[in-house]
């Protein structure tokens, strides 16, 4: 242990800690910007140490010294709040809104913006030091992203997300001096880069640099059109959403969402758990066929759009493992826009398709030309979880008042298999519960895969499906999948099959949820457990005994894998430029 | 393959024997002495010597540091040991010099140049003539670089040998402790010390990486090294690889010294043949290689932590120290980075033995130090002086006083991030220390003297500039505050700063300092401090008065037609910017709104008919 003194008061810190560590053992507050830190499943640690707001006064330094990076050592004594360190803090505050547009009122960061937060803390009421702002173009390129550099503080929090948590490579520092800033090489478009929209860099933005498209007046308008706009909820949204209007997180809001979809003028409220489902059906179709044709294996699971891109630039080499099911936001579209349109009556194009979404990556996705099955757009409009909320706000509706209210039919009606593929593994033992029952041709009851779930990046599990021991796998966040991957590239791993998805713990932490500050591990711990509570409360917990589903079957696709199946529900990947 | 020390010392030793013409005319063809011209000149005097079958051998060789006077040769007299140096030789000079040179005579009507440095290797000691003392330099203007026996001549591979038979790596650490060299890169740090933290560390794999990314404007010592002597480097890199524990150097250089680069490879490539790099380096068990690795010109790469970086093929900026390069260093392992000078200076330090060092410069900075004495001074060019020597006997007795004999005002060391130096400083003994109390730094050396036709103000505001350009953008004081410094340096050159500017100049630059992540952060406002501490009258002048006393920022400036105008319209006909009218033999006017301040009209006229206010 080691032993250091903060304005006089003795704390003991192990090895390897920082001084802000210390300083918060203590309960003192230091500000921070660019540091960025969680321990929990989606393991992130940025100090690069370049903001300097940090800094404090360490005996027998020359100069001030960065909190969040300086490691703690025996017999340090340090001052966080003497005028020179207080200078200094607002210097480098004043020093930042010098070059930060001050457009706040219509910033889309406002309220969750932390450069806004310190200013406010610090009490900067003027900026002494005035002059010239930076001018780059903003990047409205991607369907996902908005790269706004003149926001950018250069706190690399984002280039840690790209770089180090997901390994996609696709951000860094260009330029140099007053002209640097963080972006794609070249400062190219994101669009013609090998981003996978997953928007780690966004949740990991403390200011306005990085926002997804808002897609919130083109749905107000969609509402308003006249024509049949129904809208699908993934199941990471409803144990996420009540967070945007104060309650605790882990609440699971999924019947007030949807009255107010209702109430904000959705013709039809339905559920992407119902095409979670039809997605287990599909893709464990394929399993049993590739387990028994021992060909193609492991199969990869395609539900996550940044995941799927991801392999598309970096792994051409095995894009052939992957399901060639379609995600179940695309396979809920298809369905709606052809099997739902024609019960009720209403022709493709006179349908819209709206998503709410966790994630930014599927913006992106509902805009692949692939995607197509009823000849309009399988889902026209996606917003995340933080338009839904803000959507819910414009409208005045006061959430936490609501009373809860039921899916419509039929794709509505959904299983605890299908809420389970908002956290990592949920996916997998979905489809293991299945594989389980259409193996055994038994009703099983032990349903608890428990080994696969959890916010680790890397799971393995050994399990039993009928009298087989499938070796399964699961990664959340890229850079994990990256190290998956590689050791089946080079042989060095055999399993049967694997989930993937690109959010570090899935995607109850994707790019679209409400920002958790600096409470990420504590709170997807929470979206965890509500996940997993609400499947257990599931009355029906496995996808094919989903009765809507059966009624899909046998109403129109005939069987899994049927042809028609294929045509609506599944794809094929294409292979992108590595840059 | 020299594979034995025994092989190197009677290899040495037969160099020594051959015998060698009667004259042997050394001549500068480092990149300096090529731009200036010396390549033909070395071609006449080829020529020449061909045409009339003289007994004279022709040398290239590298810098030998005297720029004001290039094309410089030296003409050797074998049997006398006694020489000549001709600067700024012309072509019609050739001739006049191979008959002298054969003749023993010194040649008529050439610029002869005083030796001004002394050789401590070979027990010379100071004069009034010559208080430069070259230890890092003593090969550089004497020795072909490109032919390795030249080197061996000079004793070359045998500090070497010294270490790798004689000496354990502890001893060849706590000698460099010993003998109290300090980084000449600019920190200062001890040199032994830091390879005495790399030497402690267990590691499967540690690096020597050697800094040749010679950045500062002007500077240009480590190129002269380089090119001049890059053996002395190669040998030095191994020297460390020994005492730490490495068998692989890394030269980081930057890729605008082709010369510097096409110099060391063909020197690594010669040293590897015969076996003084590589595999069992002179028979014994110690390999070390050395590889180049270019830097694409990025000042703060000279920075430690940026050029591992940038070796690692990343974006070139520094991180926060700890840990340090000697403990985690290029791909996480214990890494030494010297630069060029430092490495120089190892070789002789271990062939004489720390007590020898320490006799030359001052207790708490032993040594010499290199400089590149530019600006506003006669003689400029490299100069090595021993530590302690002042800035007047540098910038006056070296350099040859000030260019057209005006007045002195300040020199700046340290280069971007240095300070300046005033008239009554001038008598202080440089070394690290001192220097700091000035408000500047030793830095890599660069030395530019200014004179009164400077204004310190935009003086300062050049140097940011610089620093602007080239920080890396990282951290906010450097990145945003740099910035403004700068935008509040202009103001006041244009003449729109206020009292308010030059307290929030001293502000933001002691913040800067305070915070900035690496030293080129925390070095950059001293330009503006040291400036301000010095000349804050003339910081006033421009915000009080509106005046630049140097005449230099032009918005203050003010061209006007006084009463000795003749109206002879030479000034209207040259004017560019067209903006003086009056009609012949009347007095003459300039229209202050389209006036551009560009002197012209104060140049051509002939009757003192222009002021400029």
């Amino acid at each position: 242990m080691i032993n250091l003194t903060i304005n006089n008061l003795p704390v003991q810190v192990s090895e390897g800690q920082t001084v802000l560590d210390a300083a918060h053992k203590l309960g003192i507050d230091i500000p921070t910007l660019c540091h960025l830190k969680s321990t929990g499943g989606c393991h992130v640690e940025s100090k690069t140490g370049s903001c300097r707001v940090c800094v404090v006064e360490i005996d027998g330094r020359p100069n001030l010294a960065p909190s969040c990076c300086t490691p703690a050592t025996e017999g340090m004594k340090i001052i966080t709040s003497s005028l020179r360190v207080i200078n200094a803090r607002r210097t480098m505050l004043d020093l930042l809104l010098s070059d930060h547009p001050k457009d706040c009122l219509t910033c889309e960061k406002s309220g969750d913006c932390q450069l806004q937060d310190l200013a406010a803390k610090l009490g900067l009421h003027r900026i002494k030091y005035k002059g010239e702002m930076s001018k780059h173009e903003i990047d409205v390129s991607s369907e996902s992203i908005v790269r706004d550099p003149n926001k950018c503080i250069m706190c690399r929090r984002c280039e840690t997300a790209c770089n180090v948590v997901q390994t996609v490579g696709v951000l860094s520092g260009v330029g140099r001096g007053f002209e640097a800033v963080v972006g794609p090489a070249d400062l190219r478009p994101l669009s013609e880069t090998k981003c996978t929209f997953c928007g780690q860099c966004v949740a990991a933005c403390p200011t306005g640099a990085l926002t997804e498209v808002d897609h919130t007046y083109k749905c107000w308008n969609a509402i308003n059109s006249g024509k049949t706009v129904v809208v699908q909820t993934a199941p990471a949204v409803r144990v996420a959403l009540g967070e945007a209007f104060g309650m605790e997180p882990g609440s699971v809001t999924t019947g007030k969402m949807v009255t107010a979809l209702r109430m904000m003028g959705f013709s039809k409220v339905f559920d992407t758990d119902f095409s979670a489902d039809l997605t287990i059906m599909e893709e464990t179709t394929e399993f049993i066929e590739r387990l028994k044709s021992g060909k193609n294996l492991p199969i990869l699971t395609s539900c996550c759009p940044g995941w799927v891109k991801f392999f598309e630039h970096q792994f051409q080499d095995l894009m052939h493992i992957p399901s060639t099911c379609k995600s179940p936001q695309q396979m809920f579209g298809a369905i709606a826009k052809t099997y739902y349109a024609k019960k009720i009556g209403v022709k493709a194009e006179d349908m819209i398709v709206v998503s709410v979404m966790p994630c930014l990556a599927k913006k992106y996705e509902s805009a692949r030309d692939e995607f197509n099955a009823s000849g309009t757009r399988d889902v026209d409009i996606v917003i995340s979880t933080r338009e839904l909320a803000s959507m819910i706000k414009e409208a005045g509706i006061a959430f936490d008042h609501l009373e809860e209210s039921q899916y419509d039919d039929p794709l509505g009606e959904s299983t605890g298999a299908g809420v389970i593929f908002g956290a990592t593994g949920g996916v997998l033992e979905a489809a293991l519960r299945t594989a389980a029952d259409w193996v055994t041709g038994k009703d099983l009851q032990e349903i608890d895969f428990t080994a696969v779930r959890g916010l680790d990046g890397i799971k393995e599990a050994t399990v039993k499906v009928g009298d087989l021991e499938v070796k399964a796998a699961i990664s959340s966040g890229l850079g994990n999948a990256r190290k998956l991957l590689e050791k089946i590239r080079k042989g060095e791993a055999q399993y049967h099959i694997i989930e993937i998805m690109a959010c570090p713990g899935g995607c109850l932490n994707g790019g679209g949820q409400p920002y958790t500050g600096g409470r990420c591990d504590e709170i997807l711990a929470k979206r965890m457990e509500a996940i997993y509570r609400d499947d257990k409360n599931a009355k029906i917990r496995k996808s094919h005994q989903n009765p809507s589903i059966k009624k899909l079957y046998e109403e129109f696709l005939g069987k899994p894998g049927s042809e028609l199946s294929h045509k609506l529900l599944h794809t094929h990947y294409h292979g992108r430029r590595n840059v | 393959m020299i594979d034995s020390p025994a092989k190197l010392k009677s290899h040495a030793e037969n160099l020594s024997k051959n015998s060698k013409p009667a004259t042997t005319i050394l001549v500068s063809l480092g990149t300096c002495g090529i731009a200036a011209g010396t390549r033909p000149i070395n071609d006449m005097l080829k020529a020449e010597i061909a045409s009339r079958k003289a007994d004279i051998e022709i040398v290239e060789v590298g810098c030998m540091g005297l720029c004001h006077s290039e094309p410089t040769i030296e003409v050797v007299n074998n049997a006398s040991g006694k020489s000549v140096i001709y600067g700024k030789v012309k072509a019609d000079q050739v001739a006049a010099i191979i008959e002298t040179a054969s003749k023993g005579i010194e040649a008529a009507s050439c610029t002869v140049i005083n030796r001004s440095w002394f050789y401590p290797e070979e027990n010379e000691t100071a004069t009034p003539e010559r208080i430069q003392a070259r230890i890092v330099l003593k090969n550089t203007g004497k020795i072909n670089p490109e032919i390795l026996d030249h080197y061996l001549a000079e004793k070359g591979y045998q500090a070497l040998s010294k270490v790798l038979f004689d000496m354990t790596p502890q001893q060849v650490i706590d000698t460099v402790i010993e003998s109290g060299l300090r980084g000449r890169g600019g920190g200062g740090f001890p040199t032994g010390k830091k390879w005495a933290f790399a030497a402690a560390q267990k590691a499967d794999q540690k690096y020597v990486l050697c800094n040749a990314d010679e950045g500062d404007p002007g500077a240009f010592m480590d190129r002269a090294v380089l090119e001049g002597d890059p053996h002395s480097v190669l040998e030095a890199m191994a020297i460390t690889g020994y005492a730490i524990g490495s068998d692989t150097g890394i030269i980081y250089i930057r890729a605008e010294y082709p010369l510097a680069v096409k110099r060391l490879e063909i020197a690594i490539d010669q040293a590897k043949k015969q076996g003084l790099l590589g595999k069992n380096i002179l028979g014994s068990k110690f390999s070390f290689d050395i590889m180049i690795k270019y830097g694409a010109g990025a000042f703060v790469c000279g920075e430690e932590t940026a050029l591992i970086h940038s070796v690692e093929g990343k974006r070139g900026e520094p991180t926060v120290k700890p840990p340090f390069p000697a403990i985690e260093g290029l791909w996480k392992k214990p890494t030494v980075v010297n630069n060029v000078e430092t490495f120089a200076n190892v070789c002789a330090i271990i062939r004489n033995g720390a007590p020898w060092f320490k006799k030359i410069g001052t207790p708490g900075s032993p040594g010499t130090k290199v400089f590149a004495l530019a600006g506003k001074v006669k003689k400029v060019g490299l100069v090595e002086v021993p530590m302690g020597t002042t800035l007047r006997q540098i910038i006056f007795n070296v350099g040859g006083g000030i260019m057209n004999d005006r007045k002195f005002k300040a020199v700046q060391t340290g280069g971007p991030s240095g300070g300046c130096i005033k008239f009554d400083q001038l008598d202080t003994e440089i070394d690290y220390e001192s220097l700091k109390r000035l408000g500047s730094m030793m830095g890599s050396g660069g030395m530019i003297v200014m004179d009164e036709d400077d204004c310190m103000v935009n003086v300062a505001k050049f140097f940011l500039e610089f620093t602007l350009d080239e920080s890396c953008g990282k951290c906010t004081p450097c990145r945003i505050g740099n910035k403004r410094l700068y935008e509040m340096l202009h103001r006041i050159c244009d003449g729109r700063g206020t009292r308010e500017t030059i307290q929030n100049l001293k502000d933001l630059s002691n913040s800067i300092k305070d915070t900035a992540l690496c030293g080129l952060g925390q070095t950059s406002p001293n330009p503006v401090l040291s400036t301000l501490a010095q000349f804050e009258h003339e910081y006033l002048a421009h915000i009080d008065e509106k005046r630049c006393e140097a005449g230099v920022c032009k918005k203050l400036l003010k061209y006007e037609i006084n009463n000795s105008c003749v109206g002879c319209t030479l000034c209207a006909r040259n004017c560019p910017a067209n903006c003086i009218s009056g009609s012949v033999k009347q007095k003459h006017s300039i229209d202050q709104s389209r006036c551009i301040k560009c002197g012209v009209c104060m140049d051509v006229c002939k009757f003192h008919a222009v002021d400029r206010k």
